[in-house]
């Protein structure tokens, strides 16, 4: 396994101090070379998130969201541009120096769950925070809070494989939030889920978010997105439009007015 | 408000008051309030059509109630109705219009349009959703009624996409 953080670094690693940007890219570009074509997936973006923001990226199929948060995360290295986190220039980072800054500051969940399937609900929800320095002791502790928040205390020595979807999810997130990562990304988090699994997630989603997670999400799910505080619109490797979400101006009041939205 | 009424009374005869109490427990939260009015004309609008009858019951320490009861004719017209499909939801058809036509007259850019139209339907999603989260669960018409809303305009979300991939 794989060496636990530098000794005397203090876990969970810190939140950002106050500081008005917590991401930055700028002109990002990421260019891919396929039989000696190149072809941008990224042409020139531009993005800032806040400390506790919850931001949405939505978009087509192909027009670069899910590469966009490669990138952000540095899963892919960025081909151009510049990314600052937590104050800090990261682009250019190596391989080793980014898996660090992930592994402190950066949770993930992704669309198919990836939980180690050899591995129980708790060790899967216990190993990031022992990686980034956490004793035995304090990984448990974190890993039962987070595992009765979202509702899985009982299934701690399952297997993941016996788990619904849903169930499935809401480990990964627990693993995703086990080092109270300053960014959480999120790659269509329930694009594989139904809808009663997805508004369990949401609710979560939500939780998290209210007690001042950050949050990068690409979705499909219009619904996911209208939880956000605001939405990208990414289109052929641009932003085509980056706008909070509004409270609805008028009508809508009561459920009676639903009946009257259509057409 | 004239189908539901017949479809009420094909269970059994009522009176007025009845058929409102009864529009209520069944559409829950999802179906507007009748107001009491209302139900008497509609009453003798369907018996002027000849789709309900009624008559005088006699009540002893009240004045009295007037029940009505499906005729042949309303229990055809009925089935009739429940028979037919019916129309689909259309499409937004006023942004339709818009879209098809600002950049014509040189008004507004197509992007900019499809980016409000987005971001109103956003707006309306949030509170659905929001909408949802404080309904009764046992309140199955109102959920259903929502949800339906809400895939309508994810559907509605969907089509801005491809308009965007035809028009950009």
């Amino acid at each position: 396994m794989s060496r636990p953080a530098q000794k005397g670094s203090p876990w969970p690693p810190a939140r950002p101090a106050d500081s008005p940007v917590l991401l930055k890219a700028s002109g990002l570009v990421k260019a891919y070379r396929t039989d000696g074509v190149e072809a941008e997936a990224l042409r020139g973006v531009d993005l800032e998130l806040a400390p506790g923001e919850f931001v949405a990226v939505m978009g087509p199929s192909g027009s670069g969201k899910s590469t966009l948060l490669h990138v952000l995360g540095g899963l892919e290295p960025a081909t151009r541009g510049e990314l600052w986190l937590r104050g800090q220039r990261v682009d250019g980072l190596s391989t080793a120096a980014w898996a660090l800054l992930r592994r402190r500051h950066i949770g993930f969940v992704f669309q198919f769950f990836n939980l180690l399937s050899n591995m129980t609900v708790a060790d899967n929800v216990e190993l990031p925070a022992l990686l980034a320095g956490a004793n035995p002791r304090q990984a448990r502790k974190r890993r039962e809070e987070l595992l009765s928040e979202l509702g899985l205390a009982d299934k701690a020595g399952t297997a993941p494989a016996r788990l619904s979807g849903g169930e499935q999810q809401r480990v990964a997130l627990a693993r995703a939030l086990a080092n109270e990562p300053s960014l959480l990304l999120a790659d269509e988090p329930t694009g594989n889920l139904d809808s009663s699994n997805t508004r369990d997630v949401l609710r979560l989603l939500r939780r998290t978010h209210e007690s001042g997670q950050t949050i990068l999400m690409v979705t499909h799910d219009a619904r996911v997105a209208s939880l956000a505080d605001r939405v990208v619109n990414l289109f052929d490797g641009m932003v085509a439009d980056d706008a909070k979400i509004l409270p609805m101006p008028r009508g809508l009041n009561g459920v009676r007015d639903v009946l009257e939205l259509r057409g | 408000m004239r189908q539901p009424l017949l479809a009420l009374l094909a269970k059994e005869p009522a009176h007025g008051y009845e058929l409102k109490l009864a529009l209520e427990q069944t559409f829950g939260q999802a179906y507007p309030s009748p107001n009491i009015g209302q139900v008497y004309v509609t009453l003798k609008r369907l018996e002027q059509d000849g789709l309900v009858r009624s008559q005088d019951v006699e009540q002893t320490t009240r004045p009295n109630k007037r029940v009505y009861e499906l005729t042949a004719a309303g229990r055809e017209a009925l089935v009739a109705w429940i028979d037919e499909p019916s129309d689909g939801p259309r499409i937004r058809d006023e942004f339709f219009i818009k879209l098809i036509l600002a950049p014509m007259a040189g008004l507004a850019d197509r992007i900019a349009l499809m980016n409000t139209q987005r971001r109103h339907y956003l707006s309306l999603m949030r509170k659905l959703t929001e909408l949802h989260a404080d309904t009764d669960p046992a309140d199955t018409p109102a959920r259903l009624l929502i949800e339906g809303a809400v895939l309508h305009l994810q559907a509605d979300l969907d089509w801005l996409e491809r308009c965007q991939e035809e028009f950009v």
